[in-house]
């Protein structure tokens, strides 16, 4: 039976750019059906879950909680049935417990830590934009073939401080270390665009499609 | 280690691409995406679309060639050209743009960036600004495609855009374009070092050691370029095997499969 990936709609990001890059993969690979929702029972009935993201954080959080029952539905298959997860970009960053930006606003709280703005000091552009290499941590799933050096395209301004350091599994470096990837038990985040990272990005994807937690 | 970005630029009429690279081997060379997948594949890092299309009946033209592009390109995709209205910025998104270039819209109405930047995220919004020498040490911004002197200092106003919420500046010297004759650098470096958001440099590149230039003494952090890479006068590949040279990180393309 061929597997099914909800991509979550709740009215932020490039959702086609992030369902294509999905139906490209599983395309080439024979299997997965890609359902772009803003439908809980969707994201329940899904074998894995993608939350895309761009904007600002508490923009992105008020509109995934704008969608009745989405997060309810996202804690029953992400954290309940711990189905495979995957954020991008604000995504990942939802992920955290708060973001600091506009005031301080909650998170989904699946992982220890916070997101804050980056600083641009030093002659430091912000936003971060561009291809930046990973220093990826050896043996995780969702890098096989994505060594250290591989660079992928980052757009963004704030940043995920991890509460704890084993939850990275991939880092930029960009006037400091920049939380590029995380991963805790069935759920992972990038914070850059797999969508947007040309082969790279969706080895990452078939990567992530392959994965069993 | 962020990487220069190198950015073709094609200039898209009725949703046909009008002049774009020779690439010899395409099945229809006015399709963007051909042309777009053909720089995909020479590992360019970005994108851009300029929209001249004359009349604005024929936008839906433009919204289809950039949702057909973005199906098959996964790379970034700017969009620049008449772009008026938060609702033109939201349909070019949701056909599949990943940053969309506003110019005259934003000296018509300043505070359309401000608007954009918190609907969408400054990330994507893209301020473009032409710039021409006024006097030594001073250039003005034109709008109407170079056409209209506003009378604004170029530096003042990248300045006051990025504080508005532009999350990049594209910065095109209307001096030198066209001409070969290499980034206006001085203009180049006076803005990228009066803003924090990333500048790309456009406007004048004939050789490759004018891209290497505009990083190095432009302080730009992504350089566009048209016509060198539209007749084949040079290879993206090529391009970014000078840069390295130079001594500047750019990325080498990950091999598809």
């Amino acid at each position: 039976m061929t597997q099914s990936v909800a991509v979550v709609d709740y009215g932020s990001g490039n959702l086609r750019s992030c369902a294509k890059a999905l139906e490209r993969v599983a395309l080439e690979r024979g299997g997965a059906t890609i359902v772009v929702t803003a439908d809980p029972e969707e994201v329940r009935k899904a074998d894995r879950v993608v939350l895309p993201g761009v904007g600002a954080f508490a923009d992105c959080m008020r509109g995934l909680l704008a969608v009745d029952g989405m997060r309810e539905a996202l804690e029953d298959a992400v954290r309940k049935q711990a189905k495979p997860f995957l954020g991008i970009c604000v995504g990942m960053q939802l992920m955290a417990e708060r973001g600091v930006e506009f005031g301080t606003h909650q998170g989904l709280g699946w992982l220890r830590g916070e997101v804050r703005a980056i600083e641009p000091r030093d002659g430091l552009k912000v936003p971060h934009m561009g291809w930046n290499d990973l220093d990826v941590r050896a043996g995780d799933p969702l890098f096989k073939g994505l060594p250290t050096g591989t660079p992928m395209y980052f757009v963004h301004s704030y940043a995920l401080m991890p509460g704890e350091a084993a939850d990275v599994s991939a880092t930029a470096e960009y006037g400091g270390k920049v939380t590029a990837a995380v991963r805790h038990a069935n759920m992972a985040g990038t914070q850059f665009h797999p969508e947007k990272s040309q082969a790279a990005g969706l080895r990452l994807i078939a990567n992530f499609l392959d994965w069993t937690p | 280690m962020l990487r220069a970005r190198i950015i073709p630029c094609l200039d898209v009429k009725d949703g046909r691409v009008v002049k774009g690279v020779r690439f010899v081997d395409l099945v229809d060379a006015g399709d963007p995406v051909e042309q777009a997948r053909a720089y995909d594949t020479a590992g360019a890092d970005e994108l851009c679309f300029l929209d001249i299309t004359a009349s604005s009946d024929n936008r839906d033209t433009l919204f289809d060639a950039v949702s057909r592009t973005a199906e098959q390109c996964f790379m970034p995709l700017t969009v620049g050209g008449g772009v008026r209205t938060i609702e033109d910025i939201r349909k070019l998104l949701l056909a599949g743009a990943d940053k969309v270039s506003i110019n005259t819209t934003a000296v018509k109405d300043p505070d359309f960036v401000r608007r954009a930047a918190e609907k969408f995220g400054r990330q994507l919004v893209v301020v473009a600004i032409d710039a021409k020498q006024a006097a030594p040490g001073r250039w003005n911004v034109f709008t109407h495609g170079g056409r209209n002197d506003t009378g604004l200092d170029a530096v003042a106003w990248a300045r006051r855009m990025a504080e508005s919420g532009a999350g990049e500046i594209l910065l095109t010297s209307m001096d030198r374009d066209g001409t070969g004759e290499g980034f206006d650098l001085l203009l180049t470096r006076a803005i990228a070092d009066a803003v924090t958001v990333p500048v790309i440099a456009s406007g004048g590149v004939g050789t490759l050691d004018h891209l290497a230039a505009g990083i190095k003494d432009g302080h730009a952090s992504a350089v566009l370029a048209a016509s060198i890479f539209h007749f084949g006068k040079f290879s993206i590949a090529e391009a970014k095997a000078h840069l390295k040279r130079a001594g500047i990180p750019v990325r080498d393309p990950m091999p598809p499969g």
